[in-house]
């Protein structure tokens, strides 16, 4: 009998994404412009769902993972050169 | 459409757009229509931007079913963006309607009848933003009147009184609109 | 009198402002939190003459308004889910002392897992503290139940709280026309309030000390227990006495939905007993099946004498839970399976276990379980089973 038992547990384990794609919530998309940046990291810093990551290559300083952000457009608000637009989803 | 017993509506848009009042605003419509009526939300994440459902039931006697709406008679979609991201066909009947903000005709295709307006500009024409966003639900409704042959007069009195004052008035001029531009396509 | 499109918690803070409530207390909780803040708006703009004292937890919204109800104010408060389990103990206090005081309950899953849904358990775990316990069906329901259970509770006969059960969102959060009848004729309905005693400042009295002679404790159990008894035909009568000022009367604690030539019968509580009226009205037009619904309206007192009268040609019984007592079975079920065995009746009786968590059920579902069971009573003259997790879908 005992192999049969098998638990139904209230358990998730720590992942990427458990609310599913959460980038579908956006309506204002962030683009990052290498040019303008100056790379102080406080995009990284202020993004409060760490989709931005610091990859410091030539063509960009960072990325930002677009199946999870929601556009909340904290930080084209807090980047100092305004090297991050915030444009209308779709466009 | 409403000669049938019960018409199940299901309103398609995203947290903060007004999906759940358009639907209360039905609801209230729909009683001064002498019509019987429910509406209810769908929570799950909801959160601004999320795409969310809201549902509305409209019938000739008290509406006693609660569960949720698995066969929808129309749909209602408020972003125009949403059919990409979620599946709003969902459970739609051959026999139904989809009634969409959209500036010009979708490229979706299927049985049932095509009805789009946009209310996006609408709802701009007239003013009508909140945190940014154009509020669509009440030119949508005017539109939605139209789709399932629903007594206009009583969808303008609705959102008169269930918004009220100068953004009740404007919302009903937006409703309007919504009723006289929207275009059906079989 | 005025139709309004009205949620179920939107009407329930209309029937605690028609009854002219003077303490109001909660703590904000899904899926109830929109009761108070509509009675704190009424009373912001003047329409309501009351206070609200705010708390730090459930136990103590209750503890607030018991005190306020002990000392002679018409109070109110309302709760649902981990926040009524939290309020668990002072149930017993205010039922114990006596005090007349009335209660919304918005009926959601308990965790964990977190879960906003509707469920019974959380309203079923308050079965043995004393209190009236009500489940509406629908937002006119919960209005009127909330105003007739002012009554009920303040009559000397009873002398105990009482709560009204809504499901979450399917109620709380649904908007439906709801007739909301003008201040005066609820006033002339609901008498100024009367309780057992009132505690006031410059007269000494102390309520519940430890007793000196434990059989006059016992005895106040046993009183509540009569009250309980005695509550039966009171919540009949201003059931009547609604009907006669309103035109609309539900059947006092039970009703039973076209039960005059039903072979088979169903029961539950609660909001989805609308689904169920759907489903026995099909079953009888397409399946010819002469199918009764049980709609128990008071599960306490609970309507032993009702439901066996309606019971006593019947072939069989389902009962649809929407909880569950682990190692036993459904609540609702076990209560029905006591008092018609009590009875004398002997009747297959099977229990579905269904909507748990908020799992939706829809008519269609109700009437598989019906048809499949019916079946296996009309080929063997017994159900297969009698405890039934449902899950929805084919039966």
């Amino acid at each position: 009998m005992s192999d049969e038992v098998k638990q139904v547990l209230p358990l998730a384990k720590p992942m990427e994404g458990v609310s599913g794609k959460t980038g579908t919530w956006r309506v204002t998309k962030p683009v990052f412009h290498n040019d303008k940046c100056v790379k102080c990291r406080l995009c990284w810093l202020y993004c409060p769902e760490s989709v931005i990551e610091i990859v410091d290559r030539e063509d960009a300083f960072i990325t930002i993972n677009y199946d999870y952000c929601k556009g909340c457009g904290i930080c084209s608000d807090v980047c100092p050169t305004k090297a991050i637009d915030l444009v209308p989803e779709g466009e | 459409m409403l000669n049938k017993g019960l018409t199940e509506i299901r309103f398609h848009g995203r947290g903060g757009q007004g999906a759940v009042t358009a639907a209360n605003i039905l609801v209230v419509a729909a009683y001064k229509a002498g019509l019987w009526g429910t509406a209810f939300p769908h929570f799950g994440a909801e959160r601004r931007g999320a795409p969310v459902t809201a549902f509305a039931r409209i019938s000739k006697r008290r509406v006693r079913v609660r569960s949720m709406i698995r066969h929808p008679d129309v749909i209602v979609v408020l972003d125009p963006a949403l059919p990409k991201l979620v599946n709003v066909f969902e459970g739609l009947r051959d026999d139904g309607r989809v009634v969409i903000n959209s500036p010009k005709r979708p490229d979706f295709r299927g049985p049932w009848m095509t009805c789009y307006v946009d209310a996006s500009k609408i709802a701009l024409d007239y003013g009508l933003v909140m945190a940014g966003w154009p509020l669509v639900n009440t030119a949508i409704l005017g539109a939605l009147a139209k789709a399932i042959d629903f007594p206009m007069k009583h969808v303008t009195e609705g959102i008169q009184e269930y918004i009220g004052g100068v953004s009740g008035r404007k919302n009903a001029a937006a409703a309007e609109k919504g009723f006289s531009e929207v275009v059906c396509v079989e | 009198m005025a139709v309004k499109p009205l949620t179920g918690n939107y009407a329930a803070a209309w029937a605690a402002r028609r009854a002219r409530v003077k303490v109001v207390a909660a703590f904000p909780i899904t899926p109830q939190t929109t009761i108070v803040e509509k009675l704190a708006q009424f009373i912001e703009r003047g329409e309501l003459d009351a206070k609200i004292i705010r708390v730090e937890s459930e136990h103590s919204a209750l503890a607030a308004v018991y005190g306020a109800a002990a000392g002679g104010a018409r109070a109110f408060t309302a709760t649902g889910s981990h926040g009524l389990m939290y309020m668990h103990e002072m149930l017993w206090w205010v039922a114990g002392s006596r005090v007349p005081l009335v209660m919304a309950v918005a009926m959601r899953t308990l965790g964990p897992p977190w879960n906003i849904w509707t469920d019974h358990s959380d309203a079923m775990d308050q079965r043995d503290t004393g209190w009236l316990i009500m489940f509406a069906e629908h937002n006119q329901e919960v209005f009127d139940e909330l105003i007739k259970m002012f009554k009920v509770t303040e009559d000397e006969k009873v002398y105990l709280p009482g709560i009204v059960n809504l499901d979450a969102f399917i109620l709380s959060h649904t908007t439906e026309p709801v007739d909301i009848p003008d201040q005066e004729v609820i006033d002339s309905f609901l008498p100024p309030r009367k309780q057992p005693y009132v505690m006031k400042a410059g007269n000494g009295l102390t309520m519940g000390n430890i007793p000196k002679d434990l059989r006059e404790n016992m005895e106040m159990r046993e009183d509540i227990f009569r009250a309980q008894e005695r509550a039966k035909r009171v919540i009949e009568e201003v059931d009547e006495e609604w009907y006669r000022l309103t035109g609309r009367r539900y059947g006092g604690l039970i009703e039973c939905y076209r039960c005059e030539d039903a072979d088979h019968y169903i029961a539950g509580v609660g909001a989805w007993v609308g689904d169920m009226r759907e489903a026995v009205d099909r079953l009888r037009s397409e399946n010819g099946l002469r199918v009764g619904l049980l709609k128990i309206r008071y599960f306490r007192p609970f309507p032993r004498e009702e439901i066996s009268k309606w019971l006593s040609n019947a072939k069989s019984l389902i009962v649809f839970d929407r909880s569950v007592s682990p190692g036993s079975a459904g609540p609702l079920f076990l209560d029905v399976v006591t008092h018609t065995t009590l009875a004398g009746l002997r009747l297959p009786i099977k229990n579905v276990l269904a909507g748990l968590t908020g799992l939706d059920v829809t008519y269609e579902d109700i009437e598989n379980v019906v048809l499949k069971s019916v079946g296996e009573v009309e080929e063997s003259g017994t159900f297969r089973n009698f405890i039934e997790w449902h899950y929805g879908g084919e039966a």
